[in-house]
């Protein structure tokens, strides 16, 4: 178990510096102004471009910027290009919200993608399991932007109700859990359209595990002593079935980020997928290389849990 | 006599393609597929002789801004009086592009760092494993969108940072494939014969590695259309007064409440093309695997 550890954090630890080189050199070699103002702005002149280049480390050679943004990444310096606040203070105050939005998302993907999952398996090869399949893979097509609005066309239009934001405003709530019922609804509708590729994914990686599952001797044991299917299905077969979701967890994280960069964008959600997509509007650079160390720092976290999760689940898995 | 037993000689692709056959799904989505490829080639090809057809996707009349659909207008009009229809017409090829370009891009990444990691193994293994590992964690689209926001959007710069970032499942699935296929007789014995290690990965192993890749391949188009659709959608895709579905839905979004035909059609465009392409793939796959 120790060593297990020892060996998956040292690891995590070379793949966050490839990551960071990635990162950096994506918006480090890549052509454009790194000024927030225009290059040929008349306005600015060659001293204050001068300091700003000084201030940011831009005239040093590459390899010396990387280890500055580096240093002052792990000691709370960086300061973003746009507003010269601390990059670590813009993420921090972003976190709660998308570690809310993405959690609800993850619950709603592994409950319902279980539930597909199972369905589809247990019908295999009957019209069930194709109209499984028609869904799942319909899930994963829709472009969440394009539901969003029609969302926001049915619910807004026709029902006058609101759905921006993280609670509605100018409503006075008769009490505190009316309010945070609001906010509960606020989340659920982004978290719903997030969840839905991720929803997909996992019955399709469940209805397939299930299937050979299915096929095992104590399952027609199960039958042949006449437990009911529901029993046989939930109780035997899932909970030898469960790895690929367990193990599937971490992964998950990448995509629901790679997502909230347009959901929080369009539901005016407070999360970092649109700070994201605010510092590349801005071409702020320190904060997209943070955001991206602190995503993958997050996925390789998730990793770990999912796998140590496993562990406690399946007695049959050692860490070695 | 007992030829006439014998079971027919059939060829690995000929058995994939009685088995794709089989499927209802399948068959569908193939003719959807083909439809979409015939509707944007042939736009392309008779606009290229006939500016004006179907209908310019660039003219403007705003005497006609936002209607509804109509027999004059399919589809309605946006808000500078353009047709919805031809407009989408028009961003069909781009769609089908961006696709099929992505994919090769990637598919020749993928196949390459795959098959070395696969063959060689050992230290040039790790860290190329490591490597798709560290890029794996990346949020896709929001390495994507960065890439193309700093270079600048265009069609080649979005096909070719799609296909940069997303070979990594590719390279995964032909390093497995490798690994399991160099151990066989047969590479055994070209090794034997002295054949090199080029001819050996290009002769050998992969073609008897083509189904699986093929596969993500076709799963790969769709996951391009909808990253493109997402990008045009952030105004981050290939750029106006050219038609992109994505970027028809992004414009129409400031009409949402009295324009619906702006956000539905378009989208549903999105949604069929990708959808039909996923559960072709997934014909696709389902055919190579199963053993019958």
């Amino acid at each position: 178990m120790t060593s297990f550890l020892i060996r998956r954090l040292s690891l995590s630890v070379v793949l966050l510096f490839i990551i960071s080189l990635i990162s950096f050199f994506i918006v480090t070699l890549t052509p454009g102004s790194p000024y927030p103002w225009g290059e040929l702005n008349p306005k600015i002149s060659a001293e204050v471009k001068a300091n700003f280049r000084k201030k940011f480390h831009l005239d040093r050679p590459l390899h010396e910027q990387y280890a500055f943004i580096m240093r002052d990444l792990f000691t709370g310096n960086l300061r973003s290009i746009k507003d010269d606040r601390p990059v670590m203070a813009k993420i921090l105050e972003r976190l709660p919200a998308t570690l809310a939005l993405n959690f609800t998302a993850i619950l709603i993907s592994l409950a319902f993608g279980t539930l597909l999952g199972v369905y589809a398996a247990r019908h295999a090869g009957c019209w069930q399991d194709m109209a499984g399949s028609f869904l799942a893979f319909l899930f994963i097509a829709l472009p969440g932007f394009w539901i969003s609005y029609l969302l926001a066309i049915v619910l807004v239009k026709e029902f006058g109700v609101p759905i921006l934001g993280t609670q509605s405003y100018g409503i006075e709530f008769p009490n505190a859990a009316a309010a945070e019922l609001d906010r509960i609804w606020h989340l659920l509708i982004p978290a719903t359209i997030l969840a839905l590729g991720g929803l997909a994914a996992q019955s399709r990686y469940l209805r397939a595990t299930m299937i050979e599952t299915l096929r095992e001797d104590y399952i027609r044991t199960a039958r042949a002593k006449g437990l009911a299917e529901e029993v046989i299905l939930y109780k035997h077969a899932l909970r030898n079935s469960i790895r690929p979701l367990v193990t599937g967890i971490g992964m998950l994280l990448p995509a629901l980020i790679s997502g909230s960069v347009i959901i929080e964008s369009i539901f005016a959600y407070p999360g970092m997928g649109r700070l994201g997509y605010e510092a590349v509007l801005e071409r702020d650079y320190p904060t997209i290389v943070a955001l991206n160390f602190v995503v993958a720092a997050l996925v390789l976290l998730g990793n770990l849990i999912s796998d140590l999760l496993y562990a406690a689940v399946d007695p049959r898995v050692r860490l070695e | 006599m007992s030829s006439a037993q014998l079971p027919s000689a059939e060829t690995p692709s000929e058995r994939l393609l009685r088995r794709f056959r089989a499927n209802a799904l399948a068959k569908a989505s193939i003719v959807i597929i083909i439809l979409f490829a015939l509707l944007a080639g042939g736009t392309a090809l008779l606009s290229a002789f006939d500016h004006h057809w179907p209908c310019d996707p660039n003219l403007t009349n705003l005497e006609q801004k936002l209607l509804p659909p109509s027999p004059q207008h399919w589809l309605g009009t946006d808000n500078l009086g353009r047709d919805v229809l031809s407009r989408m017409l028009h961003g069909a090829s781009i769609s089908l592009t961006v696709g099929l370009i992505a994919v090769a891009v990637s598919l020749g990444i993928g196949m390459m760092v795959g098959a070395v990691a696969g063959y060689f193994g050992g230290i040039t293994d790790q860290i190329l494993m490591r490597s798709v590992d560290a890029l794996l964690c990346f949020p896709t689209f929001f390495l994507i969108l960065t890439a193309v926001a700093l270079l600048g959007p265009s069609l080649i710069n979005i096909v070719v940072v799609i296909g940069l970032v997303s070979w990594t499942g590719t390279a995964r699935l032909v390093r497995g494939e490798f690994l399991t296929l160099r151990e066989t007789e047969y590479v055994k014995g070209a090794r034997v014969l002295g054949q090199n290690s080029w001819n050996i990965i290009t002769r050998h192993i992969l073609p008897n590695a083509a189904a699986p890749i093929l596969v993500t391949a076709v799963l790969g188009i769709p996951d391009a259309i909808l990253s493109e659709a997402g990008l045009s959608f952030l105004g981050f895709g290939v750029q106006p007064p050219q038609a992109t579905w994505g970027n028809i839905i992004a414009d129409g979004k400031t009409y949402l409440l009295d324009a619906w035909w702006l956000i539905l059609f378009p989208g549903l465009a999105i949604l069929i093309a990708s959808l039909s392409f996923y559960l072709a793939g997934d014909a696709l796959r389902e055919a190579a695997e199963s053993r019958s």
